[in-house]
């Protein structure tokens, strides 16, 4: 390890656990953490931030070791990868003042969901009057009464733009860490994170404590992620409705943006609470501590979106609405906020940490 | 589970590794009730197997993870080179016409292959490797044994055994303070060798098995070979043999496993505590003297040795776990050794004058060797020229012992009269020594294991149920 660069305890133990891999070598056909590591004799501590962002914590290597406590050498992969891997998020992230969002990430997360949910209620309110957030509105522009299109627009508009923002520069800090790589590898890269190659134990699935094996976590991971992007679709379908075609929300059940929001809804729904439930069934043993609030929080707001989503659907043309639209809203926009310093950035440092690796594969680090 | 010492098993595994688990599958497919005891915890259970990585069967196509056929007659071939002969030829050819089988079988017992790991493609053809290493494959094993129904015990110790002339009876078995007697129909030895039992070694080895490093696990203490041999089971295979490696001295007594090898000796000299070499250390590609150079070791004093090379050979074989030792001169390297400064200059100085100009080539036996050198360096010799130099010190490593039980084909024990015992099976390393009388290839431990795993599984359904 490079003695110049700052270094955690986490990356410190990392270090030792990859010199022992990379002298036994067994798991090198589980995932790609272990065929990157071969290629090096010894490492930076971009290199096990890079290795620990291809790290599934599948558990598998885990398992299969046995060096693993108890025994002396006391090999633990997936619990220090995901030490590396949390601190990794802050490592990179922009701004540096925000990084330490990320140690209180749940607490951060649920206050500013708090806070948006009040002040889109609040901002109701104060836009038209209290009678007009509990009356009833339906067709098209509804939503718009309780608060003007150009307004949510800016505001979503605003939120969204610095959650780019922040992400890309995060990406960028990770990305300088590596070298450049060709379309290829960002093909091949986009093909393994859009399957989950490598959540997948090496063939039989993740293991979930005492040697069983499942693919539970994947499929689960999977309604969770392509639900995202039905919802992500659903929106920019809607905005193109409104600027292309002006037509108005909120949308009859069948047209696009509805179909695709709901089934992403779906998604939204079973996903999160599939993933908390096997992360409960996993091995304690192979858990990075003091990293739950940080993932629980993204996949209890993508939960929260989802349900207020769908319920604003169902109920979009009673009383509730508002206050459903409000909530929604609220909790969409904290969303956006936190993005950047939360679990969300796992699946694009994974994604770079791919490329990264296919290019490897190819040219050598 | 019922108290198993009020039941009557049809099998009795002893043991927990690969030859047991097969043992076990193999003996409830055939309708026994089965008990296995091992004598580790959970954690530790698998004996070597644990810290195996692949399984050599004979096939005679390629398949997804074997690069090509390897037919019986090679391995035959070479099986009986690595053991100079020293196999029962008719057990031998058995074994490896039914090793055709295993790798089908073992897979339907939930074991994952994958192709031959990077540092070890010479194996790509003829050795399928576990995805995820042995103890991945255990607990497939172990799964699947379980979900059939096999009784497993953990901390269950094999102390003792009522033989009444070749019958097996009951076990003493300990667990924790106390001693439980069970009874089964037939029994199934697969305890393995007595590598972590030292005082048995010293009484072939002497003092220097104080100084032996043991690979694997600290369970194989031979308690149960003993049992058999004293209850007049017929004994076979050299009790001096053992597979005995040079790996880093600095490894753990018991349990180091793969990651404290060194493949490093035909790249520089290996020299002795007097800085004295006593081999040609490129007589032949690593892997060939893989199972030499702990016996070569072992024969000099205090069973230490220092492999040492130069900058130029420093990343030409696999990484392992403990940093060379570091000298900007081979006087300073000396010092860090505590080897005699002037000896080691000499005995480099030595060597790099014998060296004789060539091409190196680590993928052949090249033409770099020294000249006028006693003993010689016959390839891959290059002068010890560029600085930093490096070194590991190495002792054996034993992985396991050959003297063991004589059996049949049907993995049934012999006894010293030449009768088949009753109702006793042998597979595993405790069996090892009729088919590998001496030397070892990579791979072979675990095919005797399945291969009469398998079979005393079945043997011992059958004869249960007779």
């Amino acid at each position: 390890m490079q003695a110049t660069e700052t270094t955690s305890p986490a990356l410190i133990e990392a270090d030792r656990l990859m010199v022992v891999c990379n002298s036994c070598r067994y798991c090198e056909g589980i995932c790609a953490v272990f065929p990157a590591m071969e290629m090096r004799r010894s490492f930076t501590a971009a290199d096990l931030r890079y290795f620990a962002n291809l790290c599934h914590g599948c558990g598998a290597c885990y398992d299969d070791c046995q060096f693993s406590p108890p025994h002396e050498f006391n090999v633990n992969v997936p619990k220090v990868m995901a030490q590396v891997r949390a601190e990794s998020y802050a490592h990179y992230a922009w701004p540096r003042a925000a990084a330490k969002i990320f140690e209180h990430n749940g607490l951060a997360v649920a206050l500013t969901a708090a806070l948006g949910v009040a002040a889109f209620v609040a901002g109701f309110v104060a836009w038209t009057d209290p009678s007009v957030l509990f009356g009833t509105h339906t067709g098209p522009g509804a939503f718009y009464r309780l608060m003007p299109h150009n307004a949510m627009v800016l505001l979503f508009g605003a939120a969204f733009s610095y959650a780019l923002l922040a992400l890309a520069m995060g990406l960028r800090n990770f990305w300088r860490d590596g070298k450049g790589a060709e379309a290829a590898a960002y093909a091949a890269a986009g093909h393994d994170a859009a399957t989950l190659r490598y959540l997948d134990g090496g063939g039989a699935g993740c293991q979930d404590g005492d040697g069983a094996e499942s693919d539970n976590r994947r499929l689960f991971h999977h309604l969770t992620l392509y639900g995202f992007l039905l919802c992500l679709a659903s929106t920019t379908t809607a905005t193109l409705y409104h600027y292309v075609l002006g037509r108005e929300a909120p949308y009859p059940w069948y047209d696009v943006p509805v179909v695709l929001g709901t089934l992403g809804g779906l998604g939204l729904l079973v996903g999160p609470i599939g993933l908390m439930r096997e992360k409960a069934k996993r091995d304690p043993a192979t858990k990075a501590t003091g990293l739950v609030g940080m993932e629980t929080a993204f996949v209890a707001m993508l939960f929260l979106t989802s349900l207020s989503g769908l319920a604003l659907l169902v109920l979009r043309e009673t009383p509730a609405m508002g206050l459903l639209l409000a909530f929604h809203l609220g909790v969409v926009f904290a969303l956006f906020l936190t993005l950047p310093y939360g679990k969300f950035v796992h699946g694009l440092y994974r994604y770079l940490a791919l490329v990264r690796y296919a290019q490897e594969r190819k040219s050598g680090p | 589970m019922t108290d198993p010492s009020e039941r009557m098993y049809d099998a009795l595994i002893v043991g927990g590794g690969n030859a047991a688990m097969c043992a076990a599958i193999s003996a409830r497919r055939g309708g026994a009730s089965v008990l296995v005891l091992e004598a580790a915890p959970k954690f530790y259970r698998g004996g070597n197997t644990r810290h195996t990585r692949n399984m050599r069967c004979a096939h005679d196509s390629a398949t997804e993870t074997l690069t090509g056929p390897y037919t019986e007659a090679e391995f035959w071939t070479d099986l009986h080179q690595v053991t100079g002969g020293q196999t029962d030829e008719e057990l031998a050819k058995h074994m490896i016409a039914e090793s055709k089988e295993m790798l089908g079988w073992i897979v339907e017992q939930g074991v994952r292959f994958q192709p031959s790991l990077g540092g070890t493609l010479s194996l790509g053809r003829t050795n399928s490797f576990f995805l995820g290493g042995g103890r991945a494959m255990l607990n497939a094993l172990y799964r699947t044994a379980e979900s059939l129904g096999v009784e497993v015990l953990y901390d269950a110790e094999v102390v003792g055994a009522d033989i009444r002339d070749g019958m097996f009876l009951a076990a003493s078995v300990k667990r924790g303070s106390k001693i439980k007697r069970i009874r089964a129909k037939t029994l199934v030895a697969a305890a393995g060798g007595f590598e972590a039992n030292i005082d048995w070694l010293k009484q072939y080895w002497g003092d220097p098995a104080d100084n032996f490093l043991i690979r694997g696990t600290p369970y194989n203490r031979g308690t149960v070979l003993r049992i058999l041999l004293d209850a007049g089971a017929h004994p076979i295979g050299d009790p001096t043999q053992c597979h005995a490696v040079a790996i880093d001295a600095r490894a753990p007594k018991f349990d180091g496993g793969i990651i404290t090898r060194l493949d490093c000796v035909v790249f520089g000299i290996v020299v002795n505590k007097h800085a004295q070499r006593f081999d040609d250390e490129g007589a032949d590609f690593w892997p060939k003297r893989y199972a030499v150079w702990g016996r070569l070791v072992a024969a000099q004093p205090d069973q230490i040795a220092y492999i040492v090379f130069d900058k130029s050979a420093s990343t030409l074989f696999m990484p392992s776990l403990f940093p060379a030792i570091e000298g900007q001169t081979i006087a300073e390297l000396a010092a860090k050794l505590g080897l005699d400064t002037a000896a080691l200059e000499q005995t480099v100085a030595r060597f790099n004058a014998a060296v004789r100009p060539g091409t190196f080539d680590s993928t052949v036996l090249d033409d770099c060797r020294t000249e006028g050198l006693v003993p010689p360096k016959s390839h891959w010799a290059r002068a010890l020229a560029t600085p930093p130099f490096y070194a590991y010190p190495v002792r054996p490593g034993i992985t396991f012992t050959y003297l063991g039980t004589k059996v049949d084909k049907t993995a049934r024990i012999l006894m010293q009269d030449g009768k088949p015992s009753a109702n006793m099976f042998a597979a595993g390393e405790i069996m090892a020594g009729n088919v590998l009388g001496k030397g070892y290839a990579a791979g072979i431990g675990m095919t005797i294991g399945s291969v009469f795993g398998r079979i005393a599984g079945r043997e011992a359904a059958k004869r249960a149920s007779n």
